[in-house]
């Protein structure tokens, strides 16, 4: 028995233009969860698709249990006992649970068909030894994300994988599922399997892992004990600087009142209501922070204030202009900027170049359109002035959209939306799947905003991106504001109890004028 | 009047008439299942109908036309799957290109080889169904299911056959499975070691024998001659067939009897009224375009559907 389980020896691997690996040795011994961090694009996704027999290395050699092997393939990798779940899931949304789970080593009954029974028992054991709770019937289009996760999982487990490989696998799930994830992992360590865990969340890293190992520009820079290390000394051998991991927030003069919601519902398709009486306001230099678990009303709200979304009751003022009923386009014209949750279907369009999506939504209008046709020499020269001053990588403006990392992509969506110098900013979840070079970039850019006396609705499921931002917390519960609180000294787990419906739904709301002060 | 259309021997027709629209119709669904689009069904069942008149004529025997007919869609097919799987041109464009070239190749070859526009087929398939009893041995009741049932080519009772079989294959094996995997999420395929190419070769392949099948109905079974454009757009019937059948075997089979009876009818309205043949003639395309209005937003075609699946890209 060798020391470590996997041994990757001076690994190297380029790609035109970039060297992802360069000279990588990365060690796993059994039964940990290890952590590989760094910043996008650092090379842990390309470390480990050669470890999965997705890519071939240039250069060095892999040892499983001290015995050389050659990756060829990804069924080289399940013969090895190597399962990999992937960042997008792998899944075929129409297709049931059992049937994703067989799909390539389908059991079999009368020599032609498919054993669908037989597999359906053994996914059903599996899912009961990790507490699961999968139906195997359903399909994978009607689950949630998280079980989604879950059926990626038992697909690996199913193949015999004993080494897991989860590339970022918490960057889709909401807070609750990440700690289920976490409870799973653990439960997979205890039966003895070995995790290799990518990730840019440190606060996971500290909480699951055994070791990490961080990487920067295709090296690894340093292989940690979790217990003797901390945030902060990952996070700087990450960034190769010292990142600010606390935000610096200053006191903020506040002014006007920017955008008031009032008593405002909604329904969705099915009639059901989603937003109930929401009463809140947002004024010059203040950022309001709605806290909430996923699905509560938030993404609802930020559609009926960007038009989106017709309201059923109540009215919604700008500066005291009722824009209650304003198309999407005439509510953009006020110089509402809006950073979209979802930024794959609602920021950006994946196969236009970076100057083109930086003028999406001024594009029709003077100086970028020239009567019936688009002015590209100023297109350009916007671009190339933002590709600047945003820091967007790498910077060429004819670069496609998709072909950028989800960090730059999201700082083309937060350039756009900010050099119009919005009146009222919205940010849903603007810091999702970013690293942290990134979310650090997004909250400054979000603090100088506040700086210049903008008011900011931010929407994250992320608590302490709440809570280190925002200068007043409205907690949503089931489509209602059920409570308004000014963020000093705010009990965490208060807050937790209220956005699992642990408030008298409907009681503050009303009262939110005298709440915020 | 009414009862003087809806007799047993219409419903008969309707059957005979949906028979090659289900072939090819099944074509369509395995192509499309497996992710390409597949619209040379058309020019594939024209050039399959000429070869099985052809064949048949050379060898005398209409089982080695239907077989050669056959072949022949599996070689368009295998065309459209090199263009398209291996070299991942847009798919639409071959499925033009190929029913081009079937207009071409088929006239072309009626003047070469049989020096004309009309090629007759001197033999026919053995008939294997019932015979119509003589009104008074049994009941009408009886009389008239077999006339609209079982007094068939043997063609017919093989359709019925191929689409029980092609529903078994595609959803209850393993083979199956694959197919629909990869014209879903071919990526996801390919991580768990299925060969995306390898599936679409062979779904391709299986469409155009199946359309080859339709051809070679067409022409030695339906008609008893090979004309030029004697396929008459039913390949794109037969698609609309599929989409109206949520690409599954008994669906489709289903939309072709409904395409079949529009046809019938058509059939038998000649000449009843004053309205214009050509009026009556439209009737199974109206239906066409009727039914797949009604189905929109009830049918959706599998997702990587006429994508190029290429490696590394999510």
């Amino acid at each position: 028995m060798a020391e470590y389980l996997i041994e990757m020896k001076d690994i190297s691997k380029s790609f035109p233009l970039v060297q992802a690996n360069d000279k990588v040795n990365f060690t796993v011994k059994k039964g940990e969860i290890h952590a590989l961090v760094g910043e996008n694009g650092a090379g842990k996704s390309t470390l480990m698709s050669i470890l999965y027999g997705l890519y071939q290395p240039d250069e060095g050699d892999i040892f499983i249990n001290g015995k050389k092997v050659i990756i060829s393939d990804p069924n080289k990798a399940i013969e090895n006992k190597i399962g990999m779940v992937h960042q997008h899931f792998m899944l075929v949304p129409p297709l049931t649970v059992v049937e994703n789970v067989i799909l390539g080593m389908e059991p079999r009954k009368n020599y032609f068909f498919v054993d669908l029974q037989k597999a359906a028992h053994d996914i059903k054991e599996l899912s009961e030894q990790y507490d699961f709770k999968i139906y195997p019937w359903s399909k994978i289009e009607d689950i949630s994300v998280g079980i989604q996760q879950r059926v990626e999982i038992i697909k690996v487990l199913y193949r015999g994988a004993e080494i897991l490989i989860l590339d970022e696998p918490t960057a889709v799930l909401t807070p609750q599922e990440v700690d289920e994830l976490f409870k799973i992992l653990k439960a997979l360590k205890k039966q003895g399997k070995t995790i290799i865990f990518i990730t840019h969340k440190l606060n996971e890293v500290m909480a699951v892992s055994d070791r990490v190992t961080i990487m920067r520009n295709g090296k690894v820079v340093g292989t940690k004990e979790t217990k003797q290390t901390s945030t902060s000394e990952i996070a700087t051998l990450m960034v190769g600087r010292e990142v600010l991991l606390t935000i610096d927030k200053t006191e903020q003069q506040t002014g006007k009142i920017v955008l008031r919601l009032e008593k405002v519902n909604s329904l969705n398709q099915q009639r059901y209501a989603v937003l109930k009486d929401v009463t809140l306001s947002i004024k010059e230099g203040q950022i309001l922070g709605i806290a909430g678990v996923e699905g509560n009303g938030q993404a609802e709200l930020v559609e009926v204030i960007n038009g989106l979304r017709p309201i059923t009751s109540g009215n919604i003022f700008l500066y005291e202009q009722d824009i209650t009923g304003f198309s999407p386009r005439k509510i953009r014209e006020l110089n509402i900027g809006h950073i979209p949750e979802d930024r794959r279907k609602r920021g950006y369009i994946a196969d236009y170049s970076v100057a083109e999506n930086l003028v999406l939504g001024s594009h029709y209008k003077p100086p970028f359109a020239k009567g019936l046709f688009i002015n590209f020499p100023e297109v350009n020269k916007l671009a190339d002035r933002l590709i600047n001053d945003y820091d967007i990588r790498p910077a060429s403006k004819d670069n496609l959209l998709k072909s950028l990392s989800g960090g730059n992509q999201q700082k083309v969506i937060v350039a756009r939306e900010l050099y119009k110098k919005p009146i009222l900013l919205i940010a849903s979840q603007p810091t999702r799947g970013l690293d942290v070079g990134s979310i650090e970039f997004v909250h400054k850019q979000l603090l100088l905003e506040r700086s210049l006396g903008k008011a900011i609705l931010l929407i994250s499921a992320e608590l302490d991106e709440i809570m280190s931002l925002s200068d007043v917390i409205a907690v949503i519960y089931e489509g209602e504001i059920v409570e308004i609180l000014e963020n000093k000294n705010i009990d965490r787990s208060r807050l937790g109890f209220l956005m699992t419906g642990g408030g008298s739904p409907g009681k503050y709301n009303t009262k939110q004028d005298t709440l915020v002060g | 009047m009414i009862e003087n259309i809806f007799r047993p021997d219409f419903f008969a027709s309707a059957i005979r008439i949906a028979i090659p629209l289900t072939l090819a119709g099944l074509g369509g669904v395995f192509s499309e299942l497996s992710g390409v689009v597949n619209i040379g069904l058309e020019g594939i069942m024209l050039t399959s109908a000429f070869a099985a008149v052809a064949a048949t004529n050379f060898t005398q025997n209409v089982w080695l036309g239907i077989a050669f007919a056959a072949i022949t869609g599996i070689l368009l097919g295998l065309v459209h799957a090199i263009v398209t799987v291996t070299f991942k041109a847009n798919q639409t464009v071959s499925g033009v290109a190929i029913n081009l070239f079937a207009s071409g190749i088929t006239v072309f070859l009626s003047w070469m080889w049989f020096h004309e526009s009309q090629i007759m087929v001197m033999y026919k398939l053995p008939f294997w169904g019932f015979p119509i009893p003589n009104p008074g041995e049994t009941t009408p009741l009886v009389r008239s299911l077999i006339i609209i049932f079982a007094h068939h080519s043997p063609m017919v009772f093989l359709t019925i056959f191929i689409v029980i079989i092609s529903h078994f294959i595609i959803f209850k094996t393993p083979f199956g499975l694959r197919i629909r995997s990869v014209g879903e999420y071919p990526q996801a395929a390919d991580t768990l070691g299925v060969n995306v190419s390898s599936m679409r070769y062979i779904s391709v392949l299986i469409s155009g024998g199946l359309a080859g099948l339709a051809g070679s109905f067409l022409s030695l079974e339906q008609a008893h001659y090979f004309v030029k454009e004697m396929s008459g757009g039913r390949g794109f019937i037969a698609l609309a067939a599929m989409i109206f059948g949520k690409w599954t075997p008994f669906g489709t089979f289903g939309a072709a009897l409904l395409f079949g009876i529009g046809e019938a009818l058509a059939i038998r309205l000649q000449g009843i009224y004053a309205i214009p043949v050509q009026f009556i003639n439209m009737v199974p395309y109206l239906l066409a375009i009727f039914v797949l209005v009604g189905a929109i937003g009830r049918a959706t075609a599998p997702a990587a559907d006429g994508i190029p699946y290429e490696k590394g890209m999510s």
